[in-house]
């Protein structure tokens, strides 16, 4: 390891020194404010360390970490998301009394671990990187150790993720046991057959269940619901949004050659996909709670990922690329919402709250509403785009049967989503809740991500040149 | 940029019109007046402007690089057919923000906003020669549609504005896919990515995915015109709209289904699209019976409307799978004439419904008397429905009967059945509306100045187009030239 290769690990250096920096911050002056300020300068310097370094990559630094242009595209994506996590959270958890400080404190070890997710070639670093992540969720997601549905939910999310990382680890231990190596590069290439098969494909799957419980797809899918109900609407926002594109990346450079070689692994890639499409427009159907709404809605949307992730080819990486982001802007409104709305005792969460928030707080309610149709894939947002982008790539590679999946599941998903939209215009109710100010950080992150959302629906080019950019760098 | 003015205006109206109901309850409504005007004054510029060489049969056209990384252009074009199109979508937009003048008294500055950009969507929809563009635009004029529906419409606009948005949704996402087919198989044949409708146009395809994806885009515009199995969302979504939408949906909105499969459908597959066209005769034939018998036994009269449009539609659609010029002549004829005639019966059932408060048959009848003016104008409009010669719909569905008539004798002697069919509908219309006694014992006020003038220019539009077609026909015979002139080569392979 010499000068260049600690300079490429600069983002990620800065994300570990902003955690301990925090972390003596909170030991010589509990301030709220401070320790906000402190990880919001960290996340800052730690984003324009990945453009600085940009001019370095692609660089090997040890066995374990890989940055190019790929990991530094998601390592992006990721501290953006995870500041404007930062900057939602600070409204709402002002509200609340007791101590919040090592909120940030976990919000930025769980970045970290999402950036080494991102960067990692070797299961060492994969494992790293998500026991970092996961130890950081559970106490983000149990953070209102008063609220029952918030310690359920962090129990729940604690003992699913402990099982499914020790499925992981037997995984790994097959596939070491089977190849010798610990590598992804050396997997990629290795021609899936002979005797070491019989240990390598049950080694694949056993991993696909600890990478598909923190996607939560479906069969892993089942703490989705209870997590985003019960969790702080901005770490929910987190889970959904940061921790998710940190996987699908790090999948993507595990399997993403896997999937073409090996027709086994394109099966069950198939069934998952096709299995969290269909359940997880069906299961939101029936349900009250937009933040539960949001939860099936995100198995369904992993679905559609995977469907371009086994498309495969630079299309399809590029068209889960183009998806995350485009998701990961929705969803971050879509939850900065649900965070202005809320109130000190509970979480705007049920559908009744936003009844008639049109007529309200119209600014509000049309940004929601372009939440909802940029979910749908409906045109001018960047769901859309995505979307589509997904469908190319499928058609792409004549993968006719998953996009047919797509289309009817979509159709299924709009159903739900139009049901919310009804609400927030029909008439508003008789007792007017109470308005609930939002700050200008909060206003103007939710500003922010909905420019995007439009922008990028009604003008994707310049995105998908940095995608085409830096993705290209991943084959 | 002219075709981009056209847009930008109804876009920016609509802002205008949403923000201006803060200080007046009647700005939205004189500001969206306006922008139609000017965009009738700029298109009759385009008509002026047009160049008359034979190179081009574009009118005009704006053709800007949209997302290069996939080959999108942002391409507007206009010839005959589109042309013919926007002055219709530019009268019928008038007359719904004239037939709400009244109706609509909440939220006016919102239901202005959207009935702009529902226009918008539908001009773009009429002016894309880039195949993802109108994907777009095609997608995008649902949503103010649907915020129409569900805001201001009856009772049970909720299940009719979601059954409405999922149908158009799950055939537009199929449409999507046979689009983006269709741009790899192009692909594959020439090594260029494109949309562009003129470079897909001849795009070599096996039979078997030609006939695919044709059906892709087939069934898109078979919901909007709509073809009856999948019409089931039509009699909700005009029912229970409010009347602007209504006349929108019925005058505007199916008609985009019928320019579909004019623009897209037959010129793009010619092949498939004669092997399918025995089953297109039949559905539309179908169509044209089931729509009028239906029509004959509703007894909500807002509905019996709406199924008429069924029926017309119909031999749109039998006029376009004939592909022959009378045939083709007499589906543009229709879906105009269909847009007044239809338009104005909307119109004058809203106008109803806001005297007496209800679109129930049976709780009508005796009108004639107290409302002399309203109920003539039904009996004209009914008449012209029925098809009464000197009427333009009278032009437009001989003209299609003419046309299919050499394609096939069978399928045209039972269409001819359904014009007489829709001579019961139209007279029982009135019979149980505007005769008989009034049980009632209705009071009305009879047609406002406003709405006569709405009724009084649609009369004469008729009217013209019942007594002098030509001109339309004359602007159309271009655009049907060079449509047919894409067909033809494959079609004379199959004759043999």
């Amino acid at each position: 390891m010499n000068v260049t290769d600690t300079l490429a690990l600069l983002p990620l250096l800065l994300l570990a020194g902003t955690a301990i920096v925090v972390m003596l911050g909170i030991a010589v002056k509990r301030s709220y404010k401070l320790a906000a300020g402190l990880t919001l300068t960290g996340l800052a310097a730690s984003f324009i360390s990945v453009c600085a370094v940009a001019p370095l990559v692609p660089r090997q630094v040890t066995s374990l970490l890989l940055i190019d242009g790929y990991a530094l595209f998601y390592l992006g994506l990721i501290i953006a998301s995870s500041a404007a996590v930062a900057v939602l959270s600070y409204q709402y958890f002002a509200k609340h009394e007791g101590q919040r400080e090592e909120l940030y404190l976990l919000l930025v070890l769980a970045t970290l671990g999402c950036g080494v997710l991102v960067t990692s070639v070797h299961f060492a670093s994969f494992l790293l990187g998500l026991e970092v992540l996961s130890v950081s969720l559970y106490g983000m997601v149990a953070y209102f150790t008063g609220r029952g549905q918030a310690l359920e939910a962090g129990i729940k999310y604690l003992i699913l993720a402990s099982a499914s990382a020790a499925f992981l680890l037997f995984g790994m231990a097959l596939i070491y046991a089977g190849t010798g190596t610990m590598a992804f590069s050396n997997l990629r290439n290795l021609s899936l057959g002979g005797s070491s098969l019989a240990l390598l494909l049950p080694g694949i799957a056993l991993s696909v269940t600890g990478i598909g419980f923190k996607l939560g797809v479906v069969p892993f899918h089942l703490w989705t619901p209870d997590v985003y109900q019960g969790a702080p609407a901005p770490v929910a926002a987190f889970v959904a949004t940061t921790s998710k594109t940190a996987v699908v990346a790090l999948l993507l450079r595990y399997l993403g050659a896997g999937t073409q070689e090996s027709p086994a692994v394109f099966l069950l890639f198939s069934i998952i996909a096709i299995a969290s499409m269909v359940a997880g427009n069906l299961l939101a159907l029936r349900q009250n709670n937009v933040k539960r709404v949001l939860a099936y809605s995100s198995i369904a949307h992993f679905g559609y990922i995977l469907v371009a992730f086994l498309a495969g080819t630079t299309m399809g990486a590029g068209a889960v690329a183009f998806y995350l982001v485009a998701y990961t802007v929705t969803i971050l409104t879509a939850f900065g919402i649900v965070t202005v709305l809320s109130t000190a005792e509970a979480d705007a969460a049920d559908l009744e709250d936003y009844r008639g928030l049109f007529w309200r707080r119209p600014v509000l309610a049309s940004v929601f509403t372009a939440v909802l149709f940029s979910l749908a894939g409906i045109p001018a947002t960047m769901g859309f785009v995505g979307k589509f982008y997904i469908l190319a790539s499928g058609a792409n590679a004549s993968a006719w049967p998953l996009m047919i999946v797509l289309v009817l599941t979509s159709v299924i998903g709009l159903f739900y989503y139009l049901r919310i939209v009804v609400t927030l215009f029909s008439e508003a109710p008789e007792r007017q809740s109470s308005m609930q100010r939002i700050e200008w950080g909060s206003a103007f992150v939710l500003g922010g991500l909905a420019v995007l959302l439009i922008g990028f629906g009604l003008y994707p080019a310049p995105l998908l040149t940095l995608i085409r950019a830096t993705i290209g760098a991943l084959n | 940029m002219i075709l981009i003015f056209l847009i930008a205006i109804l876009l920016l109206a609509g802002i205008l019109a949403a923000v201006s109901a803060r200080w007046s309850t009647q700005l939205p409504r004189w500001i969206s007046l306006a922008a139609i005007a000017v965009n009738f004054v700029l298109t009759a510029r385009i008509w002026a402007g047009r160049s008359l060489s034979a190179s081009t049969t574009w009118y005009n056209e704006v053709d800007w690089n949209w997302v290069p990384d996939f080959g999108i252009h942002f391409h507007l074009a206009v010839d005959g057919l589109s042309f013919l199109m926007l002055i219709l979508t530019f009268f019928l937009g008038i007359v719904a923000v004239l037939c709400s003048w009244t109706e609509i008294r909440e939220k006016i500055g919102f239901f202005h906003f959207n009935l702009m950009w529902v226009l918008a969507g539908i001009v773009s929809v009429f002016l894309a020669m880039d195949l993802f563009l109108f994907y777009f635009a095609w997608e995008l004029m649902l949503i103010p549609m649907y915020f129409l529906i569900v805001i201001w419409g009856h009772e049970r606009r909720v299940y009719a504005a979601t059954k409405f948005f999922l149908f158009t949704q799950c055939s537009g996402l199929l449409m999507l896919i046979a689009i983006l087919a269709l741009y790899f198989f192009h692909h594959q044949s020439t090594g260029v990515y494109t949309f562009e409708y003129s470079e897909l146009l001849g795009t070599t395809l096996s039979s078997r995915a030609e006939l695919a994806i044709m059906l892709g885009f087939f069934v898109a515009f078979a919901v909007k015109l709509p073809v009856v199995p999948v019409h089931t969302w039509l009699p909700d979504a005009h029912t229970e709209a409010p009347t602007a939408g209504s006349v929108i949906l019925a005058g505007l909105l199916l008609k985009t289904g019928g320019y579909g499969l004019l623009r897209f459908v037959v010129p793009l597959f010619p092949r498939a699209a004669h092997q399918f066209t025995p089953v297109a005769l039949t559905l539309a034939v179908i169509g044209i019976i089931y729509g009028a018998v239906m029509a004959f036994s509703q007894t909500d009269l807002k509905r019996l409307v709406a199924y008429t449009s069924v029926s017309h539609l119909g031999f749109v659609l039998l006029g376009i799978f004939s592909w022959n010029p009378l045939g083709l002549q007499g589906a543009i004829m229709t879906m105009i004439c269909h847009g007044l005639s239809t338009g104005a019966l909307f119109v004058l059932v809203g106008g109803l419904q806001e005297r007496i408060h209800t679109r129930d048959l049976n709780r009508m009848g005796g009108l004639w008397a107290l409302v002399p003016h309203m109920s003539a104008s039904a009996l004209f409009f009914s008449l012209a429905s029925l098809g009464l010669p000197g009427l333009g719909d009278f032009v437009g569905e001989f003209l299609v009967l003419l046309g299919s008539y050499k394609v096939s004798v069978a399928l045209t002697v039972i269409a001819t059945l359904g014009i007489l069919a829709s001579t019961f509908y139209a007279l029982r219309m009135m019979q149980r509306a505007f005769f008989g006694p009034n049980t009632n014992s209705w009071q009305l006020p009879d047609l406002t100045p406003r709405e006569g003038l709405i009724m009084a220019v649609m009369v004469a539009g008729l009217l013209w187009l019942g007594f002098y077609p030509q001109p339309v026909l004359n602007t159309f015979a271009p655009a049907m030239d060079n449509l047919q002139r894409q067909v033809q080569m494959p079609a004379a392979v199959l004759r043999r």
